[in-house]
């Protein structure tokens, strides 16, 4: 090989390479951002969250403190959890209403209506990403932009998300929407920023009632292992296979 | 954050939001899928169909087809060049779809989109065309002067040899380039039927008929884009058309339609008989929303009203203007059919909540880049190419058009 070949193929191949290797670093980044927190081992962990159906009043604070602490767009269209509204009358009749999506004003006006003798029983159901153990949004998202952490959390890298929306069809819960401002999917993390950390998710952390029980599902001592034992727990849809570990003590068959 | 949110976003989901019935989850209001995504299917499902007719001509030995071959192989290429365009057009960020190519997820059914289009479009249609073409690319370029002469050598890959030998291995290679290229056509259209049936959250996709039904569909739908063609062209050029051809296409094309009918049926059949949880819901879908686009375009007049043209042109002795009539409507009202196929797919998936407790309303934009406006763009751009292509590579052979062979 003389001279002017050498240099000819150096020329391409140092850049091709180069593209090549940070093309690597790329594919390799998700993998990599789990460990960089210090001191946090992700396999000690197996995150999941309790809802105790009775305890939830519906006040929404879980939602403000949500939407204010992940930077959640505040029009009713764009939701990491939310809580529902369910009547059911003597009849037999069930009304499910989304009480997130209302305004303060709204709410309070319904609070002051006369009771309606022919409701048999109301409650509320918080609502939110159920961390499935089987995801099919992950299973879906065709860049591996969503991925299961290995402390069980469900994140969307919206550095490398395309958009497509895949994911958001294929969840069955409602959980997941598009973030006007960044045109990715986007959805509950379990303020994966916090829980790292030692911290709690901010629904948690301001529920009133303590309605949200966040655990490590590996931890024998853990308050959501021992609520699992007190209540009888239920899943929502277990016939789709998704293995949530969110996990709602006494729900009624009518919730979905 | 970053970005800004695009003009009237809140707007239209305010709208969508108030034309909402029963409860939905709140991250329902937006249709996420729009437009763009039901042309999509619609495109990939003419390319699909119009190769397997043409498959007819050289692995089954049609010939009354022949007349046809190379419309039906310009079609499907043209209607493949732009199969991709809706989807890079939908996408939050276009700019990072060389990411499925980059980093696919083996586990996703879309992941493997950019691979079988590439497949289908470099491995197939662009080979079998050239095959089909070389012998008379290269007389075309020895006949041409400047420009057109440098423009056709460069189309025949700068190769010259005709010889009767040379001739014979591009006929005996572009047969084998189609039969590989029948499963892959299956394939390519069988996979998006699968990118729906594949998702179980939604029980309006998720069966396991939504790929058979979508490969006859697409087959239905591209034979009947080729007839539809084949009339327009001659009639452009005032020439007559080859009734035999077209008798025989019109046999094809029924017996699609009744493939396609019977396997819809089925499916819905199927559905309203195990009457699982969903299909209350589903019913108030079909009923509430669907009901003009599915019970009347798709099933009325886009399908049953062509099969009983097709039919009855076979069953009764009429004249040739009068088949040629029939044939006509029932290609136009077929592409009608097969369209809102695809939209009762693609938006009534997204019209009913997964609570099962609500409907939601689509409100579609009429301009801007998820619109009506676009969506007619993309529609009529594989007519444009098909009319370039169709100018360069002539679906005339040679001695028709009056030009010695060597």
């Amino acid at each position: 090989m003389n001279k002017r070949d050498f240099l000819k193929d150096a020329i391409l191949f140092f850049p091709a390479a180069g593209v090549l290797q940070a093309l690597a670093c790329k594919a390799e980044g998700k993998e990599l951002s789990a460990s960089t927190t210090t001191g946090y081992d992700q396999s000690q962990h197996w995150y999941g969250m309790g809802i105790d159906v009775d305890k939830c009043i519906g006040c929404n604070r879980c939602v403000e403190a949500c939407k204010a602490e992940n930077n959640v767009p505040s029009e009713p269209f764009f939701f990491r959890t939310w809580i529902e509204r369910y009547t059911i009358k003597a009849d037999g009749e069930v009304t499910v209403e989304g009480i997130s999506t209302k305004t303060p004003e709204q709410r309070i006006a319904e609070q002051n209506q006369p009771i309606d003798p022919s409701v048999l029983r109301t409650f509320f159901v918080p609502k939110l990403c159920n961390q499935c153990a089987h995801p099919p949004c992950v299973q879906v998202c065709p860049v591996g932009a969503t991925f299961q952490t290995k402390d069980g959390v469900v994140l969307v890298d919206e550095t490398r998300c395309i958009g497509c929306r895949y994911c958001i069809q294929a969840c069955p819960y409602g959980a997941r929407y598009l973030n006007p401002f960044t045109r990715t999917a986007d959805k509950c993390t379990f303020c994966y920023h916090r829980i790292t950390k030692g911290m709690l998710p901010a629904c948690v952390e301001v529920c009133p009632t303590e309605a949200r029980i966040f655990g490590d599902l590996k931890a024998k001592s853990d308050r959501l292992v021992r609520f699992q034992r007190r209540n009888p727990i239920s899943v929502l849809k277990p016939d789709l296979n998704t293995e949530p570990k969110v996990r709602y003590a006494k729900l009624d068959g009518e919730v979905r | 954050m970053s970005g800004a949110i695009p003009a009237g976003l809140y707007e239209q989901l305010a709208s969508s939001l108030s034309h909402v019935q029963g409860f939905i989850y709140p991250n329902e209001v937006e249709t996420h899928w729009s437009i763009l995504i039901v042309c999509y299917p619609y495109l990939t499902g003419i390319v699909a169909g119009a190769f397997i007719l043409a498959s007819l001509v050289k692995v089954f030995n049609v010939v009354e087809v022949q007349p046809i071959y190379r419309l039906a192989l310009l079609t499907a290429l043209s209607f493949m060049l732009i199969a991709g365009m809706p989807l890079q057009l939908h996408l939050g960020h276009p700019e990072r779809a060389y990411e499925i190519f980059m980093t696919p997820q083996p586990t996703s059914a879309m992941a493997m989109f950019g691979f079988v289009y590439l497949w289908y479009l470099l491995g197939i249609l662009l080979i079998e065309v050239w095959l089909e073409y070389r012998q008379q690319l290269v007389l075309m370029a020895q006949e041409a002067t400047g420009l057109k002469k440098l423009l056709y050598r460069a189309l025949s890959l700068f190769s010259t040899d005709i010889s009767p030998e040379a001739v014979a291995w591009d006929h005996r290679a572009s047969k084998v380039v189609t039969i590989i290229g029948i499963p892959s056509a299956f394939f390519l259209h069988g996979y998006v039927g699968f990118i729906f049936g594949s998702v179980k959250a939604n029980p309006w996709w998720g069966s396991v008929l939504m790929p058979i039904v979508f490969l006859m569909s697409a087959i239905v739908s591209g034979i009947a884009m080729v007839m539809l063609v084949y009339m327009v062209i001659s009639l452009l050029r005032n020439e007559k058309l080859d009734m035999r051809c077209l008798d025989k296409v019109g046999l094809f094309l029924l017996v699609a339609i009744i493939v396609d009918f019977a396997l819809e049926a089925l499916d819905y059949i199927h559905r309203i008989y195990q009457s699982e949880e969903s299909i209350k819901i589903l019913g108030q879908l079909v009923l509430v929303k669907l009901f003009w686009s599915m019970v009347i375009m798709q099933v009325a007049l886009g399908m049953l009203l062509p099969l009983l043209i097709l039919a009855l042109v076979r069953s009764k002795r009429l004249n040739e203007d009068m088949r040629k009539l029939m044939y006509f409507v029932s290609v136009l009202l077929i592409e009608l059919g097969i369209f809102s196929m695809r939209w009762n797919v693609v938006i009534g998936g997204q019209m009913f909540s997964k609570s099962f407790r609500g409907l939601m309303a689509y409100k579609m934009e009429l301009t801007g880049i998820e619109s009506l406006a676009t969506a007619i763009v993309l529609l009529s751009l594989p007519f444009i190419v098909l009319t370039v292509l169709h100018h360069l590579l002539p679906t005339r052979w040679l001695e028709q058009r009056g030009i010695a062979a060597h």
